[in-house]
């Protein structure tokens, strides 16, 4: 669906006769309700987040070093925190997917800048990760 | 809309230009669309910085500490209403999307459902922005409690 040249003859395959050869995945599906999903676990983890962090007690002004690690000494901040980087990385590298499907006409263009964007996905998903189970209170 | 005159044409020429039956083109649906991507895209960028600064705690308290600092200064606090701001209106606009989905009733009620989620975005938006920026008004303008 995504490789289809917006430039070359038009032609409609017959319904269910399967694109390229027969070769069909229910990727698009999954990712579909993925977004759904993840989005509404998201919302709690993320909107709980914002609120910890900007609104509640001060917000943003009392947030520190001393802070992170008074909330990474507990379990329960480190696996929402880690849930929450693993779910909006992929929400976030999902919606991106598409919107690089949608705008990027030429097909170079298009897997290099998806390269990219998993390149730096999963980075920032190694990252966090390694920082979350790696944290030292007393490295200072 | 093309209202170049050919005579008795004139009324093909305004129909091929703006599409009937079509309710999505230029309707609410379309303009909660752009602005979920708009938000959604601003908020992973800023989710990949975040993810750097906070990796920052592995370098050494002070390192942190500096980075967060500029996080309390008051123009950075303004963008930081604009960033629960989108990020409010993508997880609104959202459910509301989930809702059109997976709610029989979801595709009658999508329009009523938009005015929804603006009026709990205003309603959540105006107490957070006003604990967002109580620190940064009080030390520019003076504390009045």
């Amino acid at each position: 669906m995504s490789t289809t040249s917006r430039s070359g003859p038009v032609s409609i395959p017959a319904p269910r006769s399967g694109a390229r050869n027969g070769q069909r995945s229910n990727f698009e599906l999954y990712s579909w309700l993925f977004m759904r999903i993840s989005g509404i676990v998201l919302i709690f983890l993320v909107l709980g987040h914002l609120l910890i962090m900007n609104v509640l007690d001060g917000g943003v002004q009392r947030i520190n070093f001393a802070f992170v690690a008074g909330r990474w000494s507990s379990p329960f901040w480190q696996v929402w925190d880690l849930l929450m980087l693993w779910l909006a990385m992929i929400h976030g590298t999902n919606g991106m997917r598409t919107i690089i499907n949608d705008y990027a006409e030429r097909d170079q263009t298009r897997f290099w800048l998806k390269m990219l964007l998993y390149l730096a996905a999963g980075f920032t998903i190694l990252l966090g990760t390694l920082v979350i189970f790696t944290f030292d209170p007393n490295i200072g | 809309m093309q209202t170049a005159t050919f005579g008795s044409l004139t009324k093909e020429v305004r129909v091929a230009s703006v599409p009937a039956g079509t309710i999505y083109r230029g309707g609410q649906g379309m303009w909660t669309w752009v602005l979920h991507r708009i938000t959604g895209v601003s908020v992973f960028f800023f989710l990949l910085v975040h993810v750097l600064d906070t990796a920052l705690v592995r370098v050494s308290p002070e390192a942190y500490d500096l980075v967060i600092a500029s996080y309390k200064t008051p123009i950075v606090n303004l963008l930081e209403v604009g960033l629960v701001g989108a990020v409010l209106y993508h997880a609104l606009n959202g459910l509301r999307v989930i809702l059109v989905d997976f709610w029989a009733k979801g595709p009658r009620y999508q329009r009523q459902m938009t005015w929804a989620i603006a009026a709990v975005w205003v309603v959540l938006m105006l107490p957070g922005t006003y604990f967002m920026l109580k620190h940064t008004v009080e030390a520019m303008f003076g504390s009045t409690s």
